[in-house]
């Protein structure tokens, strides 16, 4: 069984953020990197799958700072091919443009399972997992935190609000966007990863053309501005009504 | 989860190349004083002693399907009692931790803060720019050397918990105007310091305590300084005794000892009176792993209105308040095995000696003693502070 996990680097939050002259960007200057957190789930949720089935186990990113750390890390981890896709990481923004160059790749490598962190906190234009299983014509669950394989097929483990959870089996190929791995990412050491990296490779591909159409254009980036728009209308019940209804009235909504 | 085969030999070679006397683990006695006097040996399913006798058995494999070695708090005390005087602290245990560690048996949450100490620089996960920001409103101001770009006498390394934690800030701010009192041409790096690295190494993680260290050397070579003074003990212990075998090697001092050699000049500005008696806890690594026990004393001493006491467990006997090692990020693992916390023995040993403060000269103690005292019977009489805090009152 092949088994792809995919990753993206997003602006790490413990640096605050600072917008950019254009004002429709981040100040990259002081910005930093890191693995989207839900997307290190679903590299770990491969990994245990790979010490349960013996899945052949693909990691898959787009060239950023920080890349090669996540690659070599899950090497470490007992990935077994890791994948670099070289291009605009400025586009990584778009899902739209990023899933359909992404299923271009792959196509060509014909995995059985696609795992990803079911969102990000810079998705703009909905999650990359269903674009990437629509692009692929694969179905495609999410807010998944367990995935077993059993007879040629794959049951996930999905929660639902309310303390409700559903087991559910899918047919491969297939796409899952995890919410949690089964056990917290695994921490490898330092020499572990060293060593990783002195012995692995990583595998540059070029990122195919983008299409971004779909995705969403930044007209204006803004902090959350403070102002007082609020006005407090005093009175009985039957004037407060009555002044609502008018105002209702005076600005188009009745 | 575990793969790696571990056999007494290829773990000796380890140790043996860990630790400059890691040879001695051949010469224990098997006399037991090690797992006796280890505060948490009880819990332990391979105390120190118990652990030789696996290694000698070639059965570590066993040790390695076993997680309460994770109860070390690295705190010396086997170390110092062991006559065959073997490097039990930062040999053997650390050297176990470190199997253990590749062998994926770790609680998640040392993972997270091992995590943190390579990607941020400390193990809370803060930001790095925001380093030195407890300075903010200092006067005169903090000399960060970055910006200053001219050598001084004295580099303080302020370390992660001074830096960042709320409470130990207050620590820090003392020191500060100590310093400041006394005229001391001294600055910190700020955003460029690193962990000291100290408590990462003795929790078993080797690789990433040589890349702070790597960090902080290169740091500490764009600058021109006399000597380095720590908040820390860890940081004092790592830069005394740890950092020259990597080739880094500079003249450095916990606080206490360069304000004590100061005390003549210091003594003058004491003037307000702190009318207690106050007893004064023992970190491991300024006193039983470093041998200094009368600074933090002189120092109390100097107070006017001191009374000094001293609790039953003092000197290299004195307790561990449970933060080293990796302790302080184990809290909750510790918690699920022990039901107590070394820090409740240590407070309610200060209340028995009848002090109205417990003073400290560690980072870590002062959060978790006031943890103990908020949740001890009668402990609410008990104030918890750092001798920098003292000194800081009195000058006033």
């Amino acid at each position: 069984m092949n088994v792809v996990a995919l990753f993206k680097l997003v602006p790490d939050l413990v640096e605050e953020l600072e917008i950019d002259q254009s004002g429709t960007a981040l100040n990259t200057d002081f910005l930093r990197l890191i693995i989207n957190e839900l997307d290190d789930h679903a590299i770990e949720q491969a990994i245990l799958l790979k010490e349960r089935s013996g899945a052949r186990m693909t990691v898959i990113g787009s060239d950023a700072e920080g890349a090669d750390d996540v690659l070599y890390t899950a090497v470490a981890k007992g990935a077994d091919q890791l994948i670099k896709l070289m291009g605009d990481p400025n586009a990584v923004i778009n899902n739209h443009a990023m899933a359909r160059a992404t299923a271009i790749v792959l196509k060509e490598l014909q995995p059985d399972l696609i795992l990803t962190g079911v969102q990000a906190h810079n998705d703009l234009d909905g999650s990359i997992g269903p674009l990437v299983a629509e692009y692929l014509g694969m179905p495609y669950v999410g807010y998944v935190s367990g995935v077993n394989v059993q007879n040629g097929r794959i049951v996930v483990r999905k929660e639902y609000p309310g303390g409700l959870i559903a087991e559910m089996e899918v047919d491969l190929p297939a796409v899952v966007g995890i919410q949690s791995a089964e056990q917290p990412p695994r921490y490898v050491t330092v020499n572990k990863v060293r060593q990783a990296m002195k012995t692995a490779a990583i595998e540059e591909r070029p990122l195919p053309a983008l299409d971004v159409s779909g995705g969403a254009a930044i007209r204006r980036m803004f902090k959350p501005e403070s102002a007082t728009r609020a006005k407090m209308i005093e009175g009985s019940t039957e004037e407060v009504t009555a002044r609502l209804l008018d105002i209702f009235k005076e600005i188009g909504a009745l | 989860m575990v793969t790696t085969e571990v056999t007494e030999r290829s773990f000796y070679e380890k140790v043996l190349e860990a630790t400059p006397r890691g040879e001695q683990l051949r010469i224990c006695l098997e006399c037991g004083n090690c797992s006796g006097i280890c505060p948490f040996g009880y819990l332990m399913t391979y105390p120190p002693s118990r652990l030789i006798a696996m290694l000698r058995a070639d059965r570590f494999n066993k040790v390695l399907e076993t997680d309460t070695v994770w109860m070390c708090v690295s705190c010396y005390a086997c170390t110092a009692v062991c006559p065959s005087k073997i490097p039990l602290t930062f040999g053997l245990m650390t050297s176990v931790k470190e199997e253990l560690l590749l062998a994926g048996n770790v609680p998640p949450e040392l993972q997270t803060a091992l995590a943190n100490s390579q990607r941020y620089g400390n193990p809370q996960g803060e930001s790095p720019r925001k380093r030195a920001d407890w300075a903010k409103d200092i006067r005169p101001e903090v000399t960060v050397m970055a910006q200053a770009k001219r050598p001084v006498d004295v580099l303080w390394f302020v370390g992660d918990y001074p830096s960042y934690h709320p409470r130990v800030q207050s620590t820090t701010k003392a020191v500060a105007k100590v310093l400041n009192a006394l005229g001391v041409d001294f600055g910190i790096l700020g955003p460029d310091e690193s962990s000291d690295g100290d408590s990462q190494r003795l929790a078993g993680e080797r690789g990433l305590f040589e890349i702070l260290v790597g960090k902080n050397g290169k740091t500490f070579s764009k600058y021109q300084f006399n000597k380095i003074i720590t908040t820390d003990p860890h940081a004092f212990n790592a830069i005394k005794n740890e950092y020259p075998q990597l080739g880094i090697s500079y003249p450095v001092q916990h606080y206490t000892e360069y304000l004590t050699e100061r005390l003549d000049q210091l003594k003058p500005l004491l003037k307000h009176e702190v009318k207690a008696k106050v007893t004064y806890h023992d970190p491991c690594y300024l006193g039983r792993a470093n041998g200094v026990f009368d600074p933090p004393r002189t120092l109390l001493g100097a107070i006017p209105g001191v009374e000094l006491v001293e609790m039953a467990h003092n000197h290299a006997n004195s307790l561990c308040c449970g933060g080293g090692g990796g302790g302080m990020w184990l809290d909750g693992f510790q918690w699920e095995k022990a039901h107590v916390r070394m820090s409740d023995w240590r407070v309610r040993e200060a209340m028995t000696s009848g002090a109205n403060i417990l003073a400290v000269a560690c980072p870590y103690e002062t959060p978790r003693f006031e943890d103990a005292v908020k949740s001890m019977n009668g402990g609410g009489q008990l104030i918890v502070r750092d001798i920098a805090e003292l000194l800081a009152e009195s000058i006033g």
